[in-house]
């Protein structure tokens, strides 16, 4: 099995422009070496007191641990690597006691049910069980107890952690007080790659991803998903097709982001003229409270909308994503076509999910 | 204005140890003070000198500091508003020391991160980070990307 080289330090911030990273252990170490997944070593904070995590052995005989935080920590290979072990487990090469040892606490400080009934299946199909917070309100963080407070002490629990919080940067601070691998399932308008991570999947299930046409369509302002996927398909050599209203374009410095790290951003003005082109279609949903009023929500909402009228001449392989769930972007007639693919993908989000937590504690 | 040239005379009155920052972007020199953690409450014996007349910058502004002799990781975040500052080391009346600044790679607890969903502005125990980069500063929590008015993001 490939295992990338472990290095002594610390939260890795991979790529491009991007090249240093913030420590673990609440001092500062910069490295300018390309590296993949976050990693820290065993222990996270020293101050912490916790045990030893589950971890990777090293050559030199230490512990690493793993911590899955944003599309950006990862190189290409590091994406690779974790979609060929989501195949494994798609296709039942793994063995349902993998886990059966272990305890993931799944922290969710905002409602999700589809991604965290994910993680909770992908655990379950490892034979490993799952701890978690049913509602904010019921929780500490109503009596003002903070995520670093709450990460150290159920870190003292679980053998990692899956973590959804509201605000931007969550998931980074959780694993610098963890002394358990985070994996983050949504930080505010922030990153989530696991979700990423499946869209990749159930494109590579149909085509290679190198050097494809892919559309973004939506909200492409607001929609976390869509920046994440641009991210990872740059490191694919994907000529990226933008479709977005008005006032909800991409914004520029995601734009720039992506162009210096190579990749061509075509814009377009309606999806007629960008749908013939793509293989892949990634739809958003637009939501209703970007707008003033209705009136102006549904005239967009429905000049955006996927119809089968729409998918007259398109190229044969083209797949039709979405996050889900779908308000009115996509006409239900639609999922007849050969196009649909989104709920493949929904399905796809056990696979991957039981490769990145397979992946933290084996 | 300089010790050698009496007849000008010094702005301020010399000081027998401490540092001189000289060659301040014309007008940061409180912002400098800022971002040093230097305010009047703290018990520096302080001296500024703004938009002082200045060969090679037109204006400039000077700032001496007695008995305190700055730190590199000090004078480095001075680099953001005063690139061209330099750093005059003062012992026993004598410049004894001098150099350039330097813009850190990564700036810890320095500028507040201007994304009001971004947890370094809550009161979870985390010091904002960011990472300088050609483009501007870049938030290692939220990935939030400062394009200007750095001074204006100062803690
Ligand atoms: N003893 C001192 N007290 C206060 N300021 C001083 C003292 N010695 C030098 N300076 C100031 O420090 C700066 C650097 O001094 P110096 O190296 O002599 O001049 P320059 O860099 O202009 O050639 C100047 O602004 C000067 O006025
Ligand atoms: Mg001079
Ligand atoms: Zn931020």
């Amino acid at each position: 099995m490939r295992r990338a080289k472990v290095t002594k330090v610390i939260i890795g911030v991979g790529h491009g422009p991007r090249k240093k990273g913030i420590s673990g252990c609440g001092a500062n170490h910069y490295s300018g070496e390309k590296r993949g997944f976050v990693r820290v070593m065993a222990g996270g904070r020293s101050d912490s007191g916790a045990r030893t995590p589950a971890g990777l052995k090293t050559p030199e005989g230490s512990r690493t641990m793993y911590h899955i935080i944003s599309i950006r920590d990862f190189e290409r290979r590091d994406l690779d690597y974790l979609l060929d072990r989501a195949r494994e487990f798609d296709t039942g090469e793994y063995l349902p006691e993998m886990l059966d040892d272990k305890l993931v606490a799944l922290l969710f400080f905002e409602p999700s049910t589809r991604t965290r009934m994910s993680f909770a299946t992908a655990m379950a199909r490892l034979g490993g069980r799952s701890i978690s917070v049913d509602s904010v309100e019921a929780s500490s963080i109503v009596k003002g107890e903070t995520l670093a407070d709450t990460i150290r002490v159920v870190s003292g629990y679980a053998d990692a952690i899956v973590l959804r919080h509201p605000k931007e940067g969550a998931a980074r601070l959780a694993s610098e007080f963890a002394s358990v691998p985070v994996i983050n399932a949504g930080d505010g308008a922030g990153q989530h790659p696991s979700q990423t991570l499946l869209d990749l999947y159930t494109i590579r299930q149909s085509m290679p991803i190198d050097g494809i046409d892919v559309g973004l369509l939506g909200d492409l302002r607001y929609g976390r998903t869509a920046h994440s996927l641009a991210l990872a398909l740059s490191l694919y050599g994907v000529t990226l097709h933008t479709i977005a209203p008005g006032g909800l374009e991409m914004p520029a410095n995601i734009a720039l982001e992506l162009r210096e790290r190579g990749m061509e951003v075509i814009e377009h003005a309606d999806v007629q003229g960008a749908i013939r082109e793509l293989d892949v279609l990634y739809v958003t949903r637009i939501q209703r409270e970007r707008f003033p009023d209705s009136a102006s929500y549904y005239n967009v909402a429905s000049s955006y909308r996927i119809t089968p009228d729409l998918l007259a001449g398109v190229r044969d392989r083209l797949m039709l994503l979405h996050p889900l769930p779908r308000a009115g972007e996509i006409d239900p007639a639609v999922d007849r076509t050969p196009y649909a693919r989104y709920f493949e993908q929904a399905r796809n989000g056990v696979p991957v999910r039981m490769a990145l937590l397979h992946e933290v504690m084996k | 204005m300089s010790t050698k040239d009496p007849s000008r005379g010094l702005l301020v009155s010399p000081i027998r140890n401490g540092t001189v920052i000289d060659h301040i972007t014309a007008g940061e020199a409180l912002n400098v003070l800022r971002i040093l953690g230097i305010t009047g409450s703290t018990p520096e014996c302080l001296s500024i000198a703004t938009n002082v007349e200045s060969k090679r910058m037109g204006k400039k502004d000077i700032v001496k500091i007695e008995n305190r002799e700055l730190r590199t990781e000090e004078v480095d975040r001075i680099a953001l508003l005063a690139p061209q500052a330099k750093i005059n080391i003062i012992r026993d009346y004598r410049v004894v020391e001098k150099k350039g600044v330097e813009i850190p790679k990564v700036l810890k607890g320095v500028v507040r991160c201007p994304n009001p969903g971004c947890i370094t502005n809550t009161n979870e125990p985390v010091e904002s980070t960011f990472e300088v980069l050609p483009k501007g500063l870049h938030c290692l929590y939220c990935d939030w990307l400062i394009k200007d008015d750095i001074a204006n993001h100062i803690i």
